[in-house]
C-alpha cells in the first residue's frame, strides 16, 4: 500500500541559502531516506519572510504547512509530527497582509519548471497581448499607471511609447537588474524565484515596442540569479518562447544575460549602456534619451526587473485591476524591502498608501535588537534619513518628495539608538566617493571633500557644518546624475534630524 | 570552468576572445571570461583583446580599470567578501570587518603575506534583512560575525 506522496518545498533562493537551506535540504533527504519515507522535494525561490528562513513548507495531502526557521536538526521534528508548525504560509500576518501581483508565484512554483509557471497564471498575459496591437499593449500599460520601479517613477507607458514611435532597424529592451541600492533585494527575489515572470515581461515589452532584442544586466554580486536567469532563458528558447516565432505567433524575441562588473554607477541607465557596450560605465548626458538612441545607438527602453516583472499581472489581470491599489499618482503595488535592524526583515508586496511607521513598526516588527527605532534610510544610499516622528508618511512617491525624500526602489533599512548618524552620512560621501563615474567634479571632488569636512566636524570644528552645508548644494545643483546629485539626501536628512550626532545643539544645526 | 588550463596563456585567452568576439559588446563578457580562467586579468592579454575587438592598449585597461570586478593581479587563494553597506552596518557590519581584517593583520583589498586570504568589501549582497552578510569563495552567508568566517577559512589551505 502506498501512502499519498509528501512534497517539501525548500527555499534555493540566497539568503535562504545564506542562512543554511542546502544544509536543510540535505538533511530532510538524509532523514526520508532513513525513514524510508518517498517525498518530493522541491526548491523554490523565498515567501519573503526572510526572519523564518530557511523556510520549509510540507505538503501531506492536505495543503502547504510551513515551518521555520529549520536546522537540520529540527528535521527529525518535522517528519515525527512534533514540530511546531506555522501554519499555512497564507495565514502568517506579514503575508496575510500583502497584496501579492508580481510576487504572487514567488515561493510557490519551482522557478524552472515552464509547465508550474503557467499553472499559476503564467503566459496568460502574454497571450493576450499577442491578440493585441502595439498601440493598445501601450495602452494598456498607461492605463496600468505603472510607474518605474528602479527609482527615478517615470512612467513605464510613456517610455515605451516613445520606442514604438521611434523608426529604427533594430530596437532593445535592457532590463536593468544592477540592484545595487543596500536595502533592496526585489529584483534578485523574483530572478531567483520566478524568471519566466520576468521574461514574459521583457517579451511584451519587445512586443509593444517593436523591439526584437533583449538583454538582461545584472550584477556580478548575484551569481544565483545570474544561474537561474540564464537556465530559464534556455528553456524558454527550447520551448519556442523566445526566438523567431513566439509562441507560434510569427514574432520575435530573443534575450540574452550581461554580467556587471562590481561598479554601482552602472545601475543609472546611460551608464548600463555604455557597459553593455563594453566601455567605461561613465554616465552620459541626456539628450539623447535612451528611448531614442540607446544602447549601440538604437532606440532602447531601459527598465527595472520589478517594471518589467510586472507587466505580466497587468495583462492577466487587467490594467483596471493593477490601477485600482495605490494612492495618488502611485498605482499599483510596490514590493517593499524591509531590512537592516528589523526583527521581522523581508519583502512585503502592498498597495501604494501603507504609513511608514506602520511598516517599520507593526509589519516590521521593530528592531532586532529590541532597541528603540533611531531612524530609517528609505530609497538605497541616495535616499534620506526619516526619523520615528515622520513615520505617518503614506509609502508613496510624491509623499516621500514632499517630506524631503524618496521611495527609489522601495528599500526600507532599520536602524536602532546606537546608530551614529554623524558615520552613515561620512559612509554616504566615502560610498559616493568611491563609486563616482568621475564626470563631474562636483560628485568625484565633492564626495572627497564631504568626508573631510565631516571628519572636521567630529573633530569639533564649529564652521564645518556650514561648509557641509554649501558642498551639499553644489553637489545637488552641479551633478549630472543622482549618485552626486542625491547623496546630499542621506547627509543632510542625518545632519537635520540627529544634529546631536554632530555635535550640535538643535538651534546651531537650523 | 578552467577549460584553458594547462595550454599557454596567450592561446587560452585567444581562445576565450575567439569564443565571445561576436557577441554584441564583447568587451566585458571577455574580461569575465577570463578574470574567471586566470582569476586576473594578465597583462598579455591586453595587445590580444585590443587587436581583436580594434582598440587601443589604453582603452581596454580604462574599462579595467574603471571596473572594481577587475584585478590585474591575482588575488589570495580564497576570497572573503564582506558587506559594508547599510543594512549591514545597521546590524554590526563593521565590527565584524574590523575583527576579520584585524584578525587577519590585512586592510580592505589586502591579502595575507602567505597568499592565502584576500578580504574585499562588497557593497550589498541582495541579503540586506538578514545581515552582516558575507560571501566567502562565492558562498552566501547570512548573519555573520568573525568567527564564522574563521570556520569557514578553517582548513583551507
Ligand atoms: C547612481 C544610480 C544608480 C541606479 N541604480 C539603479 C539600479 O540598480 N536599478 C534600476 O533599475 N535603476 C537604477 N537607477 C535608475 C535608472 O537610471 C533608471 O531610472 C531605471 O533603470 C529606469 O527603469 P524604470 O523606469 O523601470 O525604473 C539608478 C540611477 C542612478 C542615478
Ligand atoms: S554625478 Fe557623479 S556619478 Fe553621476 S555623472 Fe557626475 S561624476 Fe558621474
Ligand atoms: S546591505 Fe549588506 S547585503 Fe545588502
Amino acid at each position: 500500500m502506498s501512502r499519498p506522496l509528501i512534497k517539501v518545498y525548500v527555499p534555493l533562493d540566497s539568503a535562504a541559502r545564506a542562512l543554511g537551506a542546502d544544509d536543510v535540504a540535505d538533511a530532510i533527504l538524509r532523514e526520508a531516506e532513513a525513514r524510508d519515507l518517498s517525498i518530493e522535494l522541491i526548491r523554490t525561490g523565498t515567501r519573503g519572510m526572510i526572519w523564518l528562513e530557511p523556510l520549509v513548507e510540507v505538503d501531506r495531502g492536505k495543503g502547504r504547512i510551513a515551518y521555520g526557521p529549520v536546522t537540520p536538526d529540527s528535521v527529525p521534528a518535522i517528519f515525527d509530527g512534533s514540530a511546531d508548525p506555522l501554519g499555512p504560509v497564507e495565514a502568517i500576518p506579514f503575508f496575510a497582509r500583502q497584496t501579492r501581483l508580481t510576487f504572487a508565484r514567488c515561493g510557490v512554483i519551482d522557478p524552472l519548471s515552464l509547465p508550474d509557471y503557467e499553472t499559476h497564471g503564467g503566459l496568460i498575459g502574454l497571450r493576450r497581448a499577442l491578440t493585441m496591437t502595439p498601440e493598445a499593449m501601450v495602452e494598456e500599460v498607461k492605463t496600468s499607471g505603472l510607474r518605474g520601479r528602479g527609482g527615478a517613477g517615470f512612467p513605464t507607458g510613456i517610455k515605451w511609447d516613445t520606442v514604438r514611435l521611434t523608426e529604427a532597424d533594430r530596437k532593445y529592451i535592457v532590463c536593468n537588474a544592477d540592484e545595487g541600492d543596500s536595502g533592496t533585494f526585489a529584483d534578485r527575489m523574483i530572478m531567483e524565484g520566478d524568471p519566466f515572470c520576468l521574461i514574459e515581461g521583457m517579451i511584451i515589452a519587445g512586443l509593444a515596442t517593436g523591439a526584437t532584442r533583449g538583454f538582461v544586466y545584472i550584477r556580478s554580486e548575484y551569481p544565483d540569479a545570474i544561474a537561474i536567469m540564464d537556465r530559464a532563458i534556455r528553456i524558454a528558447r527550447e520551448t519556442g518562447l523566445l526566438g523567431l516565432d513566439i509562441l507560434g505567433s510569427g514574432q520575435t524575441f530573443e534575450m540574452e544575460i550581461r554580467i556587471g562588473a562590481g561598479a554601482y554607477v552602472c545601475g543609472e541607465e546611460t551608464s548600463l549602456l555604455n557597459s553593455l557596450e563594453g566601455k567605461r560605465g561613465v554616465v552620459r548626458a541626456k539628450p539623447p534619451l535612451p528611448a531614442l538612441k540607446g544602447v549601440f545607438g538604437k532606440p532602447t527602453v531601459v527598465n527595472n526587473v520589478i517594471s518589467l516583472a510586472t507587466v505580466p499581472v497587468i495583462f492577466e489581470k487587467g490594467a483596471a485591476h493593477y490601477a485600482d491599489f495605490g494612492l495618488g499618482r502611485s498605482r499599483g503595488t510596490m514590493p517593499i524591502q524591509i531590512a537592516g535592524n528589523v526583527a521581522h526583515g523581508g519583502l512585503f508586496e502592498t498597495a501604494f498608501g501603507m504609513p511608514l511607521g506602520d511598516l517599520v513598526n507593526d509589519i516590521g516588527g521593530g528592531t532586532a535588537s529590541d532597541r528603540p527605532v533611531k531612524a530609517v534610510q528609505v530609497g538605497g544610499p541616495l535616499g534620506a534619513y526619516f526619523a520615528p516622528h515622520q513615520f505617518d508618511t503614506p509609502f508613496g512617491y510624491e509623499d516621500f518628495d514632499a517630506e524631503g525624500g524618496l521611495i527609489g526602489h522601495a528599500g526600507i533599512v532599520v536602524f536602532d539608538d546606537s546608530a551614529d548618524m554623524l558615520s552613515m552620512a561620512r559612509f554616504a560621501m566615502e560610498f559616493c566617493a568611491v563609486e563616482s563615474c568621475g564626470k563631474c567634479t562636483p560628485c568625484r571632488i565633492g564626495a572627497v571633500r564631504g568626508v573631510e569636512t565631516i571628519d572636521r566636524i567630529a573633530a569639533g570644528d564649529r564652521s564645518a557644518p556650514a561648509l557641509l552645508t554649501d558642498l551639499c548644494d553644489t553637489m545637488r545643483d552641479g551633478s549630472l546624475c543622482a549618485l552626486g546629485g542625491f547623496t546630499p539626501y542621506p547627509v543632510m536628512s542625518a545632519l537635520r534630524l540627529f544634529p546631536d550626532d554632530f555635535g550640535l545643539t538643535t538651534e546651531a544645526a537650523e | 570552468m578552467r577549460q584553458t588550463e594547462g595550454k599557454p596563456q596567450a592561446e587560452g585567452i585567444h581562445d576565450i576572445i575567439r569564443s565571445l568576439q561576436h557577441l554584441e559588446g564583447p568587451l566585458l563578457p571577455i574580461l569575465h571570461a577570463i578574470q574567471t580562467a586566470y582569476d586576473h586579468i594578465p597583462e598579455a592579454a591586453l595587445p590580444l583583446i585590443g587587436d581583436a575587438l580594434n582598440l587601443t592598449r589604453a582603452e581596454v585597461h580604462g574599462v579595467i580599470s574603471f571596473y572594481h570586478d577587475f584585478r590585474t593581479t591575482p588575488a589570495g587563494r580564497h576570497v572573503v567578501r564582506l558587506c559594508r553597506a547599510e543594512a549591514c552596518q545597521a546590524v554590526g557590519a563593521n565590527g565584524v570587518a574590523a575583527s576579520v581584517l584585524g584578525t587577519l593583520g590585512i586592510d580592505w583589498h589586502g591579502t595575507t603575506g602567505d597568499g592565502r586570504i584576500t578580504v574585499e568589501p562588497v557593497y550589498c549582497l541582495g541579503l540586506c534583512a538578514c545581515g552582516p552578510a558575507a560571501m566567502v569563495n562565492g558562498k552566501v552567508i547570512g548573519r555573520t560575525d568573525a568567527a564564522r568566517i574563521g570556520r569557514e577559512l578553517e582548513g583551507l589551505t
